[in-house]
């Protein structure tokens, strides 16, 4: 008989636009449930292991993008197959070291629950740990965005607080954002559907038209 | 749970969550009023409400005597 009869078997990926899969953790900050944050944002991410260089430097990221996250009413949720006492450790030892408080709570997944309702474990990668996953989660509790980083490569601070800045204004301004859009940048018009829309389009005033498919505006 | 040590001692922010709760609140009032995070307010209410130290009627929450004997306790 397996000694594995405690961990939870994989489930899979969440979808796009799916609800996320609802949980009940424990954390650095007592028990959560996900839908403790309900009307608000949520970056759900994993890290491989407490104590290890990538994710340290990767910590520190997170509690600096914090106050800017909070101004955008998302919160940051971290977790690892680690225990508890492991996290309370190593968020204490980052603020002895390092000086950055960690504000944020984190799951300690040892039974791998949440990890595989989230499809966090790549086994070709490692069957022991959790990949850089991030799940954006929007504020009606719906899997909006999904990033997926090796255990080698930390992740890029900015783009989660661009995609999070993107996605908030495509859902308050019903547009699209272009490559490398960034706050200020013109957005996407949705393109017409019908052939007497697009013949409107071309001629419409005041908007940047490179064909009727594809036009832009300031905000 | 979030407010209380394992040792089943008041922490600061249940402190806090209790002493706004001496009427009828809403989550998202008592989170504004004790500058907590609403996530973490849901939390201890929820569980505040399981050890009978606060009672939830509708989307409202109130500290009950069970709550005041532990908010005496710090003193």
């Amino acid at each position: 008989m397996s000694d594995n009869t405690n961990i939870a078997a994989p489930v899979g990926l969440p979808k796009l636009g799916a609800p996320a899969p609802q949980f009940e953790a424990i954390t650095t900050h007592g028990t959560l449930r996900l839908e403790d944050y309900s009307g608000s944002w949520l970056i759900l991410f994993s890290h491989p292991a407490d104590f290890t260089p990538v994710c340290t430097t990767e910590f520190i990221g997170f509690a600096k993008i914090y106050p800017e996250l909070k101004k955008l009413n998302c919160e940051l949720l971290g977790l690892s197959i680690d225990s508890v006492y492991a996290h309370i450790a190593w968020v204490r030892n980052i603020e002895e070291k390092l000086n950055v408080k960690i504000p944020f709570p984190v799951i300690a997944d040892l039974d791998r629950k949440v990890a595989n309702l989230y499809g966090m474990v790549s086994m070709a990668e490692s069957k022991t740990e959790t990949s850089r996953c991030v799940f954006v989660i929007d504020d009606k509790q719906n899997i909006r965005a999904m990033i997926y980083y090796p255990l080698t490569t930390g992740r890029n601070m900015d783009e989660i607080l661009r995609l999070i800045t993107a996605l908030q204004t495509s859902d308050a301004k019903g547009v699209a954002t272009p490559a490398n859009w960034k706050p200020g940048d013109m957005v996407i018009i949705p393109p017409p559907l019908t052939i007497e829309a697009a013949e409107e389009r071309v001629k419409t005033k005041g908007i940047e038209i490179t064909d009727w498919y594809l036009s832009k505006k300031s905000l | 749970m979030p407010c209380v040590s394992s040792d089943g001692r008041l922490m600061e922010s249940g402190r806090k969550l209790l002493t706004v709760l001496d009427q009828p609140r809403t989550a998202e009032e008592t989170a504004s009023l004790a500058l907590l995070p609403l996530f973490s307010v849901r939390a201890g209410l929820r569980q505040m409400v399981e050890a009978g130290w606060v009672a939830q009627v509708g989307l409202h929450f109130q500290i009950q005597e069970a709550g005041r004997q532990k908010l005496r306790e710090l003193v």
